[in-house]
């Protein structure tokens, strides 16, 4: 069969050749990581069938379900969160009213590094890429009204995951939700936060024994809790191309179970906790094709590198967002389309939930209208495109299975690499991840540069536009507010507690006790974000990046 | 040669502009700076004043520019520095005429070309020499 298909192959290529001297081809015909891409693929360019496999069985290539989205559509999870707990509480109830799956929570910068709104590092940043929570007060509000029986909730929060984590099981007993009843995701993906993110607080050793503390107070309190969101969106962001994106994440990964096989977890059960976060961008095929290679690599790595046994360990569940670096302030309509096609991949790639990115978000922080065509993008795909119809309708495609193949190859060489220098830590101290994603960023700029690669509405198709957007402001007075609310607060608080429990979490944190337990005591008594971090800063200090560009 | 100062003020951490911005006037035959992330407006300006840089360029994705750019310029103003400043970054139309008023001399957004930021600096230059 193959001959016979070789044969053929051969004298269509000979003929293609002989018609291309009288029609010339033209344009870019190279993978976003510079790989040649061939005219047309065959079943010769399709390896063994054992590798494609089927859904819900080992290697995972066509899915983690049997039935896929025939069985659960992907959860439809928009980002949000600015302001105020009071404003942010407003448009979760909206976007709930609106039909959206889950909650994820954005968190503004001070909330993230571990600095309340009344610090000096916080000015002008209270409220603006996130809401500003301050103590559990905020929280209360934040989550007023929202049974947390009912919802999953996910919260990007990395270095300060600890305390958001400990105030939601707070809130939880507040409204009579015992932790174990509690679902949802929290990033606490600290090594994305150094190779691209920058929202660390403390350098990466005692960085990584939190996320450890975390782990297992999760795996005996919280069985419902995904308690990492590997996350390859942010260094895709910072300019990675798609192998880079796979690799470097899956690296972190590895990092992770390492960590919680020395914290004395079984994988076998830490490995079904363990979620992943990418980044969906314009090249379609190559994009579905990296979803799958992924999945893929993790199986195998989970079974071969950590003997993982349970299947479900194995599985590579993900949330996807389309991407916002890809978003362009130039004819921002265009823009809809373009999170169209990122998001047709997530699902055509098998993610397990989506947040679709608002034309606007080039320009400012999205409008209401805005983040509503957002999400009736993934309802439309869902409802009226017919692709979720049938689990993996590209699988068998032969282009799709053969830049899978090659995306696993090449993000294999990427890890072998990070082998040899000793693991993903070391690579991230020596800068090396940080060099190979601010290369890719730059030749992507010069690619762009030299119309070699074309952005509608950017470098081709411009056209001159006039009438300045309407756009989302965050007024300024919210900082003050915020901070008037955050001294009331510890005005009526018992103040003597909060030393106390304070002073216990120092001197755990001296120790190797495990510090989930002292920070739910700390927050609730009304302890603040900056409090809890600045007692911890004080033992650990604080990581200084080596700045590379 | 012109000695460039790029910046990221505030607890922003998009830097892959700053960055590409950086290499690019490096490439350009520029003398560059890079501060790294989370620079506080007082140490921006002291770098710039210490490194005797000729122009400074911050960038901000956050929204906190209209707090942070305003501050470094008092800053430069305090200490009798007349540094020119570019900025980068998200920043909305009418923010981008305000920074300009208070005497920024340019606003760079999404999808604006290295080449561009290149030959206006350039540009700033040839013509303050006149």
């Amino acid at each position: 069969m193959d001959e016979s298909i070789k044969k053929s192959y051969e004298e269509w290529e000979k003929q293609t050749e002989s018609l291309i001297k009288k029609y010339p081809e033209e344009g870019n015909f190279k993978t976003t990581w510079s790989d040649e891409v061939k005219r047309l693929y065959t079943p010769l360019d399709v390896g063994d069938y054992s590798q494609i496999g089927f859904p819900g069985e080992f290697p995972y290539t066509r899915g983690v379900q049997n039935t896929m989205y025939r069985g659960k559509l992907w959860t439809m999870r928009q980002y949000a969160g600015f302001g105020t707990a009071e404003e942010s509480n407003k448009r979760y109830k909206y976007l709930l009213e609106q039909g959206q799956s889950g909650l994820s929570i954005a968190f503004d910068l001070p909330t993230q590094i571990g600095y309340d709104s009344d610090d000096p590092h916080s000015l002008g940043e209270v409220g603006k890429v996130g809401v500003a929570i301050d103590s559990l007060a905020d929280m209360e509000t934040l989550f007023d009204g929202i049974p947390l029986d009912k919802v999953s909730t996910s919260m990007t929060i990395n270095a300060t995951a600890s305390i958001l984590l400990a105030m939601y099981i707070a809130v939880g007993e507040k409204q009579g939700v015992k932790r174990d009843k509690l679902r949802g995701t929290i990033q606490n993906d600290i090594l994305k936060e150094y190779i691209a993110r920058g929202t660390y607080i403390y350098p990466p050793k005692p960085s990584m024994r939190i996320i450890n503390n975390i782990f297992e107070f999760c795996s005996k309190e919280m069985p419902l809790w995904n308690t990492i969101s590997v996350s390859g969106y942010h260094i895709r962001e910072a300019g990675a191309n798609a192998v880079q994106e796979v690799a470097f994440t899956i690296a972190d990964g590895i990092e992770y179970v390492k960590t919680a096989i020395e914290a004395g977890l079984d994988p076998n059960v830490f490995g079904k906790r363990l979620s992943f976060f990418f980044a969906s961008h314009n090249n379609l095929l190559e994009e579905v094709a990296k979803f799958r290679a992924a999945r893929r690599m993790w199986a195998k790595i989970m079974k071969e590198r950590f003997n993982v046994k349970d299947p479900d360990a194995l599985k590579l569940r993900f949330h996807t967002q389309t991407s916002g670096s890809t978003l362009t302030a130039q004819q921002p309509e265009n823009n809809i389309i373009r999170v169209t096609i990122q998001a047709l991949a997530a699902v055509l790639g098998g993610t397990q939930s989506l947040h679709t990115n608002s034309m606007d978000e080039a320009l400012s922080l999205p409008t209401e209208d805005s983040v509503r065509i957002a999400l009736r993008t993934q309802q439309i795909i869902a409802y009226e495109s017919g692709v979720a119809k049938t689990v993996d309708p590209l699988g068998g495609s032969y282009y799709v299975e053969a830049l899978t193949d090659e995306i696993e190859r090449r993000a294999f060489d990427y890890i072998k690499r990070i082998d040899e220098i000793g693991g993903m830590i070391n690579a991230i101290e020596s800068g090396y991840v940080q060099q190979e994603i601010s290369n890719s960023a730059y030749e992507y700029q010069k690619a762009v540069e030299s119309k070699e690669q074309i952005i509608v509405g950017v470098n081709d198709f411009v056209i001159e536009e006039k009438n300045p957007r309407k756009t989302l402001k965050i007024d300024d007075a919210l900082e003050i507010k915020q901070i008037e609310k955050l001294r009331s607060m510890k005005s009526k608080r018992d103040n003597d507690a909060v030393r106390e429990k304070l002073e216990n979490l120092e001197r755990a944190a001296r120790t190797s006790e495990n510090l989930m337990y002292p920070i739910i005591d700390a927050v609730k008594v009304y302890a603040t974000v900056g409090e809890i971090s600045n007692t911890l800063r004080k033992v650990f200090g604080e990581y200084k990046e080596s700045v590379i560009f | 040669m012109i000695k460039v100062l790029i910046a990221k003020p505030g607890l922003d951490g998009h830097d892959r502009g700053a960055k590409v911005i950086a290499r690019a006037l490096r490439d350009a035959g520029m003398e560059v700076i890079y501060t790294g992330i989370r620079q506080t407006p007082e140490q921006i300006v002291q770098t710039a004043i210490d490194e005797d840089v000729d122009i400074l360029g911050v960038s901000i994705l956050s929204g906190a520019h209209m707090k942070l750019v305003p501050r470094i310029l008092e800053l430069l103003k305090e200490k009798g520095s007349r540094i020119p400043v570019f900025v980068g970054g998200i920043i909305p139309e009418d923010d981008a005429t305000e920074l300009k008023r208070l005497g920024v001399i340019e606003v760079y957004g999404p999808g604006t070309s290295t080449s561009e930021i290149i030959e206006k600096i350039k540009g700033y230059f040839e013509n303050a020499n006149i």
